[in-house]
């Protein structure tokens, strides 16, 4: 169990080495290869669940060994999961050989593309294991490339634009990262004479007084961090090149880039911005959630109005996201469980309908929903599975969508009534959105005639589905399985904004009392709170 | 009775499964069979435990299974709690689910998609029990949504049909903007009371003064009510029940007249801890339930399709109920909603059994004179119209009666009003619903004399349950009779559930009022039934008019029958600007225009300014000393100006 984390995150990369060196004809041989490698490292991420500890909120299985050194800095090679990793690693390792299985449509240079998938698999789950702010930093990159070619080299009309402005755009953001993560490590040996990346030590070091951010550092600092996060996220109004790189993408690229890639950014914002800037976090939060409401309303209304099915789906990310960054930035227990719940709820349904269209798009080389209508008459089956995401993205109670919003939204109705009521009218507007698509696409009589001819799922159509749906049901109606894990890493990675907000609570009520009896001392007597 | 309770929705859940996995490989006997069987078996079940529970002492029970959702302090378990009052909901949605399914087999056996049917018409049972057996609020939810759920999949039913498929998206979203306001309702108690489940929440409202004025109670009891406009077809929001006869017969019997319809009224029944402290909500739920039976009941008067008068007419028995909780005759709406179940079932599936005879006519301009063709549907369905006209001794009769009569008595602000509205709606129910039996079973066979031949009386199955309904239509309403006339069992059973009723209530409900009044009540009652009757009699029966000569009375009978052009009305004030919002300028010229405008205008910037410096390389020497010199201009410009420091 020493090097689990290792094996779960190289594993896919083992896969893609060895299909280096299998002839380019044999393309079965390449897609059993990805499979199998992908599945085995679900496997392991399950091995790792399963010895899990969730009673802690320490980091568990950490591998600590020196990487590399330029001049006195050492660069470590340092991993662990807590409660809130593990579920996204598990959904990455769950996602990923979907997607494989769903890419059987691919039939130009399948090697490199099987290659690519599990790079960007490597590549994810790297990003969600990392301690070391170095090696988040290169995993964070690297998973750029392979997906900057599967957007490039397999995607449809206009992939070329998709993809450079998929990687400049997430490129710009993470240079700023980069910015911060150096500053931060600058002022920590300053301050205390340690070098050190490592996210632990920053971390602690910081909540001890060790290490003191100024106020005017700190806010810069976060939004160097956040706004990489941002545009990962996507949060609005950083959203643009998500719907433009979704459509382009082919099917695994979209299910992979909705499905994980999205969570990486609301990850970045839980596990370092909260922690590490918890002052600027708080004093900026209600700008967070002011663009989280906005995109979640906005994001749903243009989603509303989508000709095409797959941009549909992106721009419902867009509102979906808006909950996961709300849920964070309520600063409780509550919103960021839900919050947490919600990226995995988001992975599997949108996911799920980006295979679905895919599935449609493999029949019909098309995605607007203008040459559809009435599919249910010619795939039943398709039409179930596709109903039951559909209530599975809206929220239906029972099934998943709903346990994640459901507690977002008493999340921030704690943090703030207003959020609240807001973020709760995405709930109308999404189902609004989605079964006017549905009833475009499934419902009515076939008005194409080349949808008479369209066949059913096949078996293995079936078999991507149905681990889908069954995690649909089960998230809907035992979520103690997944919240009870993530409770205490929660607690944790709230702790310091918490301690802020207890902390202005008491300034001002100190305030309060000082300004009644003798205003003379007032100004001496009030603490600066910077 | 823990293991058994669960087991009332689980058995539809199953045969939901069974039929929705392996339905289409199986034969439609063993389909109906499954669909049948369980909730069949589920309604012996609430059979026993009712009899099991009148004979403990205790008259709550709280079970609990496991941990649904649980987050720090929001806890929601999956447990069912079990009074008298989800025991009364829990059997007439049983009994009359059970009937329904029976009756459905008859009814859309010659359909396609009839495995589908089932399977949804399972679900919705076992969400419709979730709903009424759930012990906290949120669970309560999942059966709140669940059954919308299948309200939608079953409107839809007849899926290639663009106006089902439209109705059916309508029903959904309408009942969204409802379930809004229910889940910030929920959200509100959570902040406040710390807990979701009814008995924990219900123990703290009762430490609760009264409220005077508009306060927390207030919110929590207008945005739940909220809620229960939307499920319950009440104005604003009852836009959607109408259209929603799109769906098959037996469906808009079960779901958008017994049943489903009724979850808002059970809702506000189960938080009357709430509104009874909350005057200011109470009155609107009266207002609203009130002006919404007599405002539906007018729409009723000029519909020619059979389904749409009796769909009106749910909506405003449905004022009815929301009257007497209004007045906070809590054990009386209740009442009203069981006779209604029995009744309004029965004139569904009467007009289900009519519509399939003439072969999916539903314009009762081409209907008249069927009494001799279809006599049992014909004489059960008049049981069930003396019932809904209020005809004494009639189940209705006494379910209605009461409700009027609290409202005329009822301690509350405003009452006479409600009381007015009732009974002027009253009037109108019993003009509408004879207009329609004389329109389709009397008077003058306006249907092809051709096609005359074909219709014959439904099968077996059908008219059994429509005789079984009849009979519950008689007498469902003995078990409430009216204090002058003899013991209100029904009451009775119920008065447990109002434990938490604020001590100024209870007090202001022991005061007696006079028989006299009562009776005089009564009175009114009766002749305001008979007056409607007269007058349909005269007009329909007497001088045969027909549903196209109601339109000489011009744009009086046009605004009616285009139902005073609401839907119209949402359209081009809510629905369009939306839309034409979103499409052309949110999307087109914000999204795309100015923010992607922003990004890709970066981009353009930067290969500009790429362009620019690239051409400076030129392999020039005269232009490379040119931009040398400028540069050192540059330089020495500003070390001269700037660099005085």
């Amino acid at each position: 169990m020493d090097v689990i984390l290792s094996l779960i995150i190289f594993l896919p990369l083992i896969g893609a080495i060895m299909l280096l060196f299998v002839p380019r004809e044999s393309i079965n041989t390449h897609r059993g290869v990805a499979l199998v490698s992908s599945l085995m490292a679900l496997v392991a991420s399950l091995v790792l669940w399963g010895h899990f500890n969730p009673a802690t909120d320490a980091f568990q299985f950490q591998e600590f060994t020196e990487w590399f050194q330029i001049g006195t800095v050492k660069i470590h090679y340092f991993l662990g999961v807590d409660g809130i990793s593990l579920f996204l690693v598990i959904l990455t390792t769950f996602i990923t050989p979907l997607a494989i299985l769903g890419s059987w449509a691919i039939r130009k240079h399948v090697r490199e593309y099987m290659i690519f998938m599990l790079v960007l698999e490597t590549g994810i789950l790297g990003v969600f294991l990392s301690l070391d702010l170095v090696l988040f930093y290169l995993f964070w990159e690297i998973m750029l490339i392979p997906m900057y070619f599967l957007i490039g080299v397999w995607g449809s009309k206009n992939r070329v634009y998709a993809a450079v402005k998929f990687f400049i755009y997430t490129m710009a953001g993470s240079l700023l990262m980069l910015v911060g993560i150096l500053t931060l490590f600058y002022l920590h040996a300053e301050q205390t004479g340690i070098q050190t990346f490592s996210f632990l030590q920053l971390r602690d070091a910081l909540a001890a007084g060790e290490l003191v951010l100024p106020h005017q550092a700190e806010l810069l600092l976060f939004l160097a961090f956040g706004l990489a996060f941002a545009i990962k996220v996507p949060l609005f109004p950083f959203h643009t090149w998500l719907p433009d790189a979704h459509v382009e993408a082919p099917t695994a690229g979209s299910v992979i880039l909705a499905g994980v890639l999205l969570k990486m950014g609301t990850y970045g914002l839980l596990r370092f911005c909260l922690p590490l800037f918890p002052n600027a976090s708080v004093e900026l939060a209600p700008w967070v959630c002011t663009l989280a409401i906005v995109g979640i309303i906005y994001g749903a209304l243009v989603a509303m109005v989508q000709p095409d099915v797959k941009k549909l789906v992106a721009y419902s990310s867009v509102s979906h996201l808006g909950y996961v960054v709300l849920g964070i930035f309520a600063f409780n227990l509550i919103g960021a469980q839900g919050a947490t719940y919600q990226m995995l709820n988001h992975g599997l349904s949108t996911g799920a309908l980006f295979l679905l269209v895919g599935m449609i798009y493999d029949r019909r080389h098309t995605r607007l929903i203008a040459d559809f209508g009435g599919l249910a008459h010619r795939m039943p089956v398709f039409a179930t599975f596709f109903m039951i995401i559909t209530l599975s993205s809206i929220g239906l109670p029972g099934l998943n969508g709903f346990v994640g919003e459901i507690l977002i939204l008493q999340g921030a109705f704690l943090d703030n009534i207003l959020y609240g009521v807001l973020a709760a009218s995405g709930m109308i507007l999404s189902a609004v959105y989605m079964l006017w698509m549905y009833q475009r696409v499934f419902l009515g009589k076939i008005r194409h005639a080349e949808n008479e001819a369209l066949t059913d799922l096949d078996l293995r159509e079936k078999l991507i589905l149905t681990p889908i749906v069954i995690m649909v049901v089960w998230m809907g109606i035992y979520s103690s399985t997944f919240l009870r894990p993530m409770d205490r890493s929660l607690d944790r990675a709230l702790a310091g904004v918490q301690a802020v907000r207890a902390e202005d609570t008491v300034l001002e009520i100190r305030e309060a009392r000082l300004e009644q009896p003798i205003p003379a001392h007032r100004t001496e007597a009030v603490p600066q709170n910077d | 009775m823990k293991e058994l309770l669960i087991w009332i929705p689980a058995l539809p859940f199953i045969g939901f499964l069974l039929n929705g996995i392996f339905g289409r490989r199986i034969p439609k006997k063993l389909v109906h069979w499954i669909a049948c069987l369980t909730t069949g078996v589920s309604f012996l079940l609430a059979g026993i435990v009712f009899f099991r529970f009148i004979g403990q002492p205790a008259t709550e029970f709280s079970f609990q299974y496991f941990t649904w959702i649980q987050s720090g302090a929001f806890r929601a378990e999956f447990g069912l709690l079990l009074d008298p009052l989800s025991m009364v909901m829990a059997l007439v949605v049983c009994g009359v689910g059970f009937l329904i399914h029976i009756y459905s087999i008859g009814y859309m056996w010659h359909e396609g998609g009839y495995y589908r049917f089932f399977a949804y018409m399972n679900l919705f049972m076992a969400s419709m029990l979730m709903l009424v057996l759930a012990d906290n609020f949120l669970l309560m939810f999942v059966g709140w949504e669940g059954v919308g759920l299948c309200s939608y999949l079953l409107i839809g039913f007849y899926f290639e049909k663009k106006s089902a498929s439209d109705a059916g998206k309508k029903a959904f979203i309408v009942n969204r903007i409802g379930d809004f306001g229910f889940v910030l309702g929920i959200l509100l108690i959570f902040l406040n009371f710390n807990a979701l489940g009814f008995p924990e929440v219900f123990a703290q409202v009762a430490e609760l003064p009264v409220e005077a004025g508009y306060g927390l109670l207030t919110a929590i009891g207008l945005l739940l009510f909220v809620g229960a406009t939307g499920k319950s077809a009440q104005i604003p929001l009852y836009v959607w029940l109408p259209d929603a006869m799109e769906g098959p017969t037996p469906v808009s019997a079960l779901i958008h007249a017994a049943t489903m319809v009724t979850a808002g009224v059970y809702m506000v029944t189960r938080t009357y801890p709430i509104y009874t402290r909350a005057p200011e909500a109470l009155f609107w739920v009266a207002l609203v339930g009130s002006v919404t039976a007599l405002f539906a009941a007018t729409i009723g008067i000029f519909q020619r399709d059979i389904k749409r008068v009796l769909a009106y007419s749910t909506v405003s028995q449905l004022g009815y109920m929301f009257t007497a909780l209004g007045v906070m005759a809590f054990s009386a709406g209740i009442f009203h909603l069981m006779t209604h179940a029995f009744f309004k079932a029965l004139l569904f599936l009467g007009s289900g059994s009519v519509i399939l005879a003439l072969h999916h006519e539903q314009d009762m301009q081409n209907m008249g004179g069927l009494r001799k063709y279809l006599p049992v549907t014909c004489w059960t369905m008049w049981f069930g119209t003396l019932a809904i006209a209020g005809v004494p001794l009639f189940s209705g009769f006494f379910s209605k009666d009461d409700i009027l009569w609290q409202a005329f008595a009822a301690p509350v602000p405003h009452h006479l009003i409600f009381y007015i509205l009732g009974t002027v709606a009253a009037l109108i129910t019993a003009f509408y619903m004879f207009r329609l039996m004389i329109l389709t079973f009397h008077g003058r066979t306006r249907y092809p004399a051709d096609k005359l031949d074909h219709v014959h009386e439904s099968p077996r199955t059908m008219t059994t349950v429509l005789s079984v309904l009849a009979l519950l239509s008689l007498v469902g309403g003995y078990v409430g009779l009216p204090a002058w006339l003899g013991p209100n069992v029904f009451k009775h059973f119920l008065d447990p559930v109002f434990k938490y009723l604020p001590s100024e209530q209870q007090a202001a409900a022991a005061h007696h009022h006079s028989i006299n009044q009562e009776l005089m009540v009564t009175g009114i009652a009766i002749a305001v039934a008979l007056l409607g009757i007269i007058v349909a009699w005269v007009l329909y029966q007497r001088r045969h008019v027909t549903p196209e000569n109601e339109s000489s009375l011009g744009w009086l009978h046009r605004l009616i029958y285009n139902k005073y052009y609401v839907d119209e009305i949402y359209d081009a004030t809510v629905i369009h600007p939306i839309q034409r919002t979103s499409e052309s300028f949110l999307w087109k010229v914000f999204d795309v225009g100015i923010i992607d405008g922003i990004v890709n205008g970066y981009a353009t910037l930067s290969r500009a300014l790429g362009i620019f410096t690239a051409q400076l390389q030129n392999g020039l020497l005269r232009s490379y000393l040119g931009w040398v010199v400028v540069g050192s201009l540059f330089f020495v410009i500003f070390i001269l100006f700037f660099w005085s420091a």
